[in-house]
């Protein structure tokens, strides 16, 4: 296909010379296929990378002595459908008076990440405050500490939690998949160090429902 | 135009040698996004779809090296397990596709069809109590390499209560650590009363 152009120097000065074969040829197909298969591997390429969320579920072995949980640090989030979410802190017991009002809020930044945040803060600020000072190499914490350490110290300031709120995540009928990833997600952001999945009981059911319909529910 | 074509070409061999050959998948899933920048292993994994109309597929890679043939393995036990014989050259070809979602006795069907038709076949592995195939093929991929991570791919618009049930499944199996496939979406969060 290259054609190589021949030059006629040779005749000019009617010397017979070597004749001179010029280096030229023609890249122009060359050039075409080398920009066809350029676009289409430029288009085809996926730069990002598919991540993965770790979860860690509780086993589903009984267990046989449970440990107590304060009340008061309980806090009850209800997904429910169409991107709604309800609280509610402390235990929902008929026999002990009048049942909490459900509060609704939604998965925004300034909606359940900003309550769990502000009961979750003496855990954030420590955890925050630790991965702030070791990017900046300052404080107590040195910077070139192995990873293996960092980690476990992250794990201490977790399970060393007395105060922080324990969440119980409950989803309710026509909750979708990115929901409930939504909220583990908010978990993982706001650092909680205990929260569970578990199903709606029997009085919580029919809080939501009188929730949906607008009675004693507040928003937040 | 030298220069321009010399640069071309470089560009060329880079992305030729950073593409990577990505098959094709049994089912479009729009994953969910999350802040976790954890990158998704890519072997010793088995990885369960469930997309947006519900229902589930399966995959899994050959193993830690190439001698292991956890693929062919599967299939040979799922073929035993429902009494649906495979041959050894259908077994062979299993090893070479991904993820897929059909009964089990259609299985064959899908590994002999032509590539353009295989789509069709992918109608989801059926997870009711009574025909309950994917915790069997769950059952299996974990008898066949015990030391495989468990991922969910899961379309951010699927039915919670689909994926709780695989969830339980997966937990059934005494698999409590699990991962969710996600898409990063950056998230920076301060303390709120500090200077």
């Amino acid at each position: 296909m290259a054609e190589i152009i021949e030059s006629d120097s040779g005749h000019k000065k009617g010397k017979r010379r070597a004749k001179k074969h010029s280096t030229h040829i023609d890249m122009t197909p060359m050039v075409d296929l080398a920009c066809l298969l350029l676009t289409f591997f430029i288009l085809t390429t996926a730069f990002n990378e598919p991540k993965i969320m770790e979860i860690v579920m509780p086993s589903k072995e009984k267990v046989k002595d449970p440990p107590k949980v304060d009340d008061s640090r309980v806090i009850n989030v209800i997904m429910a459908e169409n991107d709604q979410i309800f609280y509610y802190n402390g235990l929902a017991d008929p026999t002990k008076g009048s049942l909490p009002i459900l509060i609704k809020t939604n998965y925004s930044k300034d909606g359940i990440r900003k309550i769990l945040l502000e009961r979750n803060k003496d855990l954030f600020e420590k955890v925050y405050f630790y991965n702030d000072s070791l990017s900046r190499g300052l404080g107590k914490y040195k910077a070139n500490q192995p990873k293996d350490s960092i980690k476990s110290q992250v794990k201490r300031f977790r399970s060393g939690d007395k105060k922080g709120p324990i969440v119980l995540i409950k989803a309710a009928d026509g909750v979708t998949y990115g929901n409930f990833v939504d909220i583990m997600d908010e978990m993982a952001i706001t650092n909680i160090a205990r929260y569970t999945v578990s199903d709606l009981n029997f009085v919580e059911k029919k809080m939501l429902s009188d929730a949906l319909a607008g009675k004693n529910v507040e928003v937040q | 135009m030298t220069p321009m074509v010399d640069l071309f070409l470089l560009l060329l061999t880079f992305f030729i040698l950073t593409a990577t050959f990505r098959p094709d998948e049994a089912a479009q899933v729009d994953t969910p996004t999350t802040s976790s920048e954890i990158i998704a292993p890519k072997l010793n994994v088995f990885t369960i779809y469930v997309s947006k109309d519900n229902k589930a597929f399966f995959n899994i890679d050959n193993g830690p090296d190439s001698t292991s043939h956890v693929r062919s393995k599967l299939l040979k036990n799922m073929g035993d397990y429902f009494r649906v014989p495979f041959t050894p050259e259908e077994v062979k070809k299993f090893e070479g596709l991904a993820s897929f979602g059909m009964p089990v006795k259609d299985v064959r069907l899908w590994i002999n069809a032509e590539s353009g038709q295989r789509e069709q076949l992918q109608t989801g592995i059926p997870m009711d109590s009574l025909d309950n195939q994917l915790a069997m093929w769950i059952h299996f991929a974990r008898l066949n390499n015990p030391e495989a991570e468990v991922t969910i791919k899961g379309d951010a618009e699927s039915d919670y209560k689909v994926v709780k049930k695989v969830m339980d499944m997966v937990q059934d199996k005494k698999i409590d650590r699990f991962n969710l496939t996600s898409t990063l979406e950056k998230v920076e969060v301060k303390p709120q009363n500090t200077k």
